[in-house]
């Protein structure tokens, strides 16, 4: 059995102005090739403007067990939004 | 395409596996149950994952050598027109099995694993292409009714409950409607034309009827997975449900075309509203399943060909990455030198 090409992570900036969105994957020799194969895998119809190839092995990616201890604190902080805030309907443009 | 009961293959996942809490198990499926998405780095069942692993491995064997029965006509398609769409086509479904192999792959098996496993012939794939390409209206109605059976398969998928697999699906969803409304368009074409592409498209009609109905898998009574599929929302209707919904809205396209299914049982019910068939060949399907379809040893040689006559290309490939490498290490990227 042989050995897999390195895996890359694709991503896609659909048209100028967008930000790069993540696409799926694939293997590559090297970063040309990883973006070749990205444009015939991902953008066969014209599904982008540019592309990010990324190695996978290069991604640092939060543990889903750290999840709460993360993302909990913001829960209760619903005072960082503007609907939090109760305003007389008679004063405008707030 | 091209997903059929696949998840018939290989051995009960087992329920529950020692070492797994109890209660992480009811963790999992709480989510499952609240339609929240399990995503790659997430805990799941030890089966969750080898059932995932076996039937999106098997869809895309499936997409890659799909693009075989189809392939033998991109040199003899009627018209430039038809051959440029008939590539695309191809090449659609090559995509397909890239985004089902990186899918796959978040599940901790690797593309050269799942490589080894369809050309060693341990993996299966949808039974549909193990019949042969006779005539160009092969293709029309591949695409008219395989990949119009495909879609009732795969739409629900596009819901499974494990994301990778779902947003493949709904890239693949969206590549496949143009799949078949082109061979339905090749089917008219045909059915307008003469008397003897009228008798071709019959003909073809004739031989991918039945072989499309098999490709929603064994019956509810005999299908075994599925009840802990639906659980786990990898799957979300039986393959009868998904089977009668198929022939319901393909009887009257080929009233539309002129062409007769080739069952004599065929009748609509009034009562339940549907179109009922006649019995379904379960030895034929179970035969193609096992190698003894009409093409099975084909298709696997003429992947083993590729395979093997892409070898050096892939060598190749990886000797100039390495090359690169050393010369220039940031720009490069890609397969480091061996350490030494």
């Amino acid at each position: 059995m042989s050995e897999d090409w390195p895996l890359y992570e694709v991503f896609i900036r659909s048209r100028s102005g967008l930000e790069h969105k993540h696409v799926g994957s694939l293997h590559a020799a090297d970063a040309r090739m990883a973006i070749e194969h990205a444009r015939d895998v991902y953008t066969r119809r014209q599904e982008g403007v540019s592309l990010w190839v990324v190695r996978s092995a290069d991604i640092i990616a939060s543990d889903p067990e750290e999840a709460d201890a993360l993302f909990e604190p913001a829960r209760d902080k619903v005072y960082r939004h503007p609907t939090f805030y109760a305003i007389p309907e008679e004063v405008k443009n707030l | 395409m091209y997903t059929q009961a696949l998840d018939t293959h290989g051995k009960e996942p087992a329920p529950a596996v020692s070492g797994e809490s109890a209660a992480q198990a009811q963790r999992f499926q709480a989510r499952v149950d609240a339609e929240d998405k399990i995503e790659p780095k997430d805990w799941m069942p030890d089966a969750y994952r080898h059932t995932l692993i076996r039937q999106i491995s098997q869809h895309a064997h499936s997409e890659i050598v799909g693009m075989l029965p189809e392939g033998n006509w991109i040199t003899r398609a009627p018209s430039l027109k038809r051959k440029a769409v008939l590539i695309a086509k191809v090449q659609d479904e090559g995509g397909h099995g890239m985004y089902l192999y990186s899918a796959a792959e978040t599940l901790g098996i690797s593309r050269a694993q799942m490589f080894e496993q369809l050309l060693s012939g341990t993996a299966k794939y949808s039974s549909i292409f193990n019949y042969p390409t006779l005539t160009w209206a092969d293709v029309g109605a591949i695409g008219w009714l395989v990949d119009g059976a495909a879609i009732m398969n795969q739409i629900p998928i596009c819901r499974c409950s494990y994301g990778p697999y779902a947003r493949a699906m709904v890239r693949i969803c969206k590549e496949e409607s143009f799949h078949q409304r082109q061979g339905f368009e090749i089917m008219l074409t045909l059915a307008q034309g003469s008397g003897a592409q009228r008798a071709m498209a019959q003909d073809a009609l004739n031989r991918w009827w039945w072989p499309s109905i098999m490709m929603f898998g064994p019956s509810d009574a005999d299908s075994r997975h599925t009840a802990q599929s639906m659980r786990w929302k990898i799957k979300r209707f039986s393959n009868d449900e998904l089977r009668q919904k198929f022939i319901d809205i393909t009887v009257p396209q080929a009233q539309f075309l002129g062409l007769s299914i080739p069952d004599r049982e065929l009748r609509f019910d009034p009562g339940t509203q549907h179109y009922l068939i006649g019995p379904i060949d379960w030895n034929e399907f179970h035969a193609v399943l096992k190698g003894n379809g009409p093409c099975n040893r084909e298709r696997l040689e003429a992947r083993r060909t590729a395979d093997e006559a892409g070898r050096w290309v892939r060598e190749a490939a990886a000797a100039h990455a390495v090359k690169q490498h050393r010369r220039t290490p940031q720009a490069a990227g890609g397969m480091e030198p061996e350490a030494s």
